[in-house]
């Protein structure tokens, strides 16, 4: 799989077969007429195939907004699970139109990739996950210690700045796959597994036995996780980052899955302009006036994602935190629809 | 004679330039490279163009930039997370060589023991040489690698109940702890006695074949050879005053540390390449003794040869011209096989450079294109080596 993308990327680039990067990714998506997402291979709360084999979770939702924008149903998706190495390459060649796989915001991805970051769907930040029968209470106990993570991630990179600036023995263990680094945490392979808070918490599930391990107090570095589009067409970075914004912006005016029927009727001038009954804000993108109210009868508001995917009701039991809206106290703001 | 066909050939009536099969030849040569040349410039061209177009970085100003992960398992390169992307890519061909070089080393003994085996006359060994050669190749080598990491060495206690195996280290589920050798002053003057010693058993071994062939004396070459080998370096190390001492491994709060730590990535790659290897290197053995007719045998017998010294001077020396070239197929094969470490964390070219480099960077093509071309010559090197060994070994008629 792995190969098949590398090669093919190496192959488009090779016999100039990479059209998607100037041409409109909206034009060619309504031809095919479906979203292309790449999501994780399975990740509890973010993107992971439930029994039945469909995809849920917090970025999937994204994706499904996203399609619900463009098509006016959140169905019209189809999800390519892939791991940390490979995403960049498979966004990049084409394969994908928006990757949305839990993926960390960093200056040198942003600049030196060909990406855009269009926005920021999770504030995280790395954590550390020991065995209870260690009895570590603080990260900077964990001199000589083996260190399980993912390869190609900002994780394993945090992980080295963290020892060395602290001066602390280690020895890292890294996998391509996530469910690899897992099963060899478990293994006793290593005595720590690290990633981020919101993966660990996800991970953490997939344990033999969940209780018998700690997540350390020390959170080492700052994790926005977003979606990612191709650098280079606009129309499709506007449309992934304003479907973003408008998940946030309906919870912030109180319109949810349930009442968006009835909000069309409302008076409130900003959510006439988030729905589309005032203004034409959604043919500036390219798409219907309707484009925000479709994402929002898809998947509902950025509110509603996050409970149902991660919220403190779900396995993961993650609370709002940072990620509550800004008029709360978090840092979820989006610009004004206007 | 010679020259009245020279001077005919001048004298042949002129054709056309064309149709002189010498420039013809010539001609179509030429086409033939620059259509490739273009090809390739071609390739080249769209890509950096497409690249820069993507708005992808490109060069190989990266190799100089600070890595900043870290690699578990490195042997002889000093490398630290403050090292280079180049560095990293030293450490990745060092660590497929050291597996590739391990791997052929044991698949070869145990493949060649194996192919003898096979040929055995005693029904149990026989037969218990079939089925681990007919199970082990037809089951895949990932499925192998798992088996061994997952199955087998994953099973081992966690660092508390760690085996504490005395003088040969301890071992757990995270490594195999081995004490680490290390030298105090004097150690370089055994190295240089083991030195002296090889030099002069080669130099006694050629002047024994040279009186045999003279005088048809024999003289007892291996032990004289085994005695010089193994004698100088130990009396030299005695004289010195003993430089070597051992690192035990240390109990630390997470087990065993210190040591000579073989992570079990290691161990359960070269079990597998050499388990798996070891077959067909034996099918080609076995393969290679039964192409030397039996003839042979029983002229050796006539000749008053032992069935030993039947094996070892007439039957190996020409089964080796059957077995050389396809084994050359299986050693790069083993070190091509080695990538799939990738699946076990085993920091190899392809996980940590082709892998890890190329997320944290981006370089797909700069970095594919290496690690291509690195393969590349590795292989091509094995072979050179091969071929080279393999006219050694051909008939020599005199």
């Amino acid at each position: 799989m792995k190969l098949k993308i590398l090669s093919a990327a190496l192959g488009a680039v090779a016999f100039g077969a990479v059209s998607s990067a100037s041409a409109a990714t909206l034009d060619d998506i309504k031809a095919k007429g479906f979203v292309q997402c790449g999501v994780s291979q399975g990740l509890a709360g973010f993107s992971n195939p439930d029994d039945k084999g469909n995809w849920t979770g917090l970025d999937v939702d994204l994706c499904r907004g996203v399609a619900a924008a463009v098509f006016g149903s959140g169905d019209k998706v189809k999800f390519t699970p892939l791991s940390a190495k490979e995403r960049f390459t498979a966004l990049q060649s084409g394969e994908i139109d928006i990757l949305s796989r839990n993926t960390t915001w960093t200056m040198s991805r942003d600049t030196q990739l060909g990406l855009n970051f269009a926005g920021v769907n999770y504030y995280d930040g790395q954590g550390f996950m020991v065995r209870k029968e260690l009895k570590v209470s603080s990260a900077l106990e964990l001199s000589g210690a083996s260190v399980c993570t993912n390869t190609g991630t900002t994780t394993e990179l945090n992980v080295a700045d963290y020892f060395r600036s602290n001066k602390l023995d280690y020895e890292i263990v890294a996998f391509e796959k996530a469910d690899e680094v897992v099963s060899a945490y478990d293994a006793g392979r290593c005595d720590v597994f690290t990633t981020d808070q919101s993966g660990l918490a996800a991970q953490r599930l997939k344990l033999t036995n969940p209780a018998d391990h700690v997540v350390l107090p020390e959170i080492i570095s700052k994790e926005p996780l977003g979606p990612v589009v191709r650098q280079g067409d606009d129309q499709w970075f506007n449309i992934v980052k304003w479907v973003h914004n408008a998940m946030i912006n309906a919870e912030e005016l109180g319109v949810t899955q349930a009442n968006v029927g009835e909000m069309m009727g409302s008076d409130n001038p900003a959510i006439k302009r988030l729905l589309g009954t005032e203004g034409a804000f959604g043919e500036k993108l390219g798409l219907g006036n309707d484009w925000a109210a479709n994402v929002i009868k898809a998947v509902g508001n950025y509110g509603e994602t996050f409970e149902r995917n991660v919220g403190p009701n779900t396995q993961l039991k993650l609370p709002r935190g940072v990620n509550s809206l800004w008029s709360k106290g978090g840092l979820q703001y989006a610009p004004p629809i206007r | 004679m010679a020259v009245q066909e020279v001077t005919s050939a001048q004298e042949a009536p002129k054709v056309a330039l064309f149709n002189d099969p010498k420039i013809r030849s010539w001609i179509f040569q030429i086409v033939l490279i620059a259509v490739i040349a273009w090809a390739l410039w071609g390739m080249i061209s769209n890509a950096a163009i497409n690249l820069e177009k993507q708005g992808i970085a490109g060069g190989f100003g990266f190799l100089s930039n600070e890595a900043g992960f870290a690699i578990n398992f490195s042997p002889f390169i000093d490398y630290s997370e403050t090292s280079s992307y180049g560095t990293v890519f030293g450490v990745g061909l060092q660590n497929t060589l050291v597996i590739a070089f391990f791997g052929i080393f044991f698949a070869t003994i145990l493949g060649f023991a194996l192919g003898v085996a096979r040929l055995s006359t005693n029904w149990i060994i026989n037969r218990m040489a079939y089925v681990y050669v007919e199970v082990l190749r037809n089951i895949p080598l990932l499925l192998q690698i798992f088996i061994w990491y997952k199955g087998v060495l994953a099973l081992l206690p966690t660092p508390k109940n760690s085996i504490d195996m005395g003088v040969f280290g301890a071992m757990n589920v995270k490594a195999y702890f081995a004490p680490k050798p290390v030298f105090a002053e004097g150690a370089g003057s055994v190295a240089i006695a083991l030195l002296v010693a090889i030099i002069i058993s080669v130099l006694v071994a050629k002047w024994a074949k040279k009186r045999q062939m003279a005088t048809g004396q024999r003289f007892p070459v291996l032990w004289t050879v085994l005695g010089l080998i193994f004698l100088l370096p130990l009396i030299t190390y005695f004289i010195v005053g003993q430089p070597l001492s051992f690192e035990y491994p240390t109990v630390g709060r997470f087990g065993p540390r210190g040591g000579m730590p073989v992570p079990p990535e290691f161990t359960a790659l070269l079990l597998a390449l050499t388990t798996y290897t070891a077959t067909f290197i034996a099918e080609i053995v076995r393969a290679g003794i039964l192409a030397v007719s039996r003839g042979q045998t029983e002229a050796s017998y006539a000749l008053g040869l032992r069935p030993g010294q039947t094996l070892r001077l007439n039957i190996i020396p020409q089964a080796m011209r059957v077995i050389i070239p396809p084994l050359t197929s299986q050693y790069l094969n083993l070190t091509k096989n080695s990538s799939l470490a990738v699946a076990i964390a085993y920091p190899d070219l392809t996980s940590v450079f082709a892998g890890t480099a190329l997320n944290q960077t981006g370089q797909a093509v700069e970095i594919l294109l290496m690690t291509m071309i690195t393969y590349l010559a590795l292989s091509i090197i094995t072979s050179m080596f091969m071929n080279w060994y393999n006219a050694k070994m051909s008939l020599v008629e005199r």
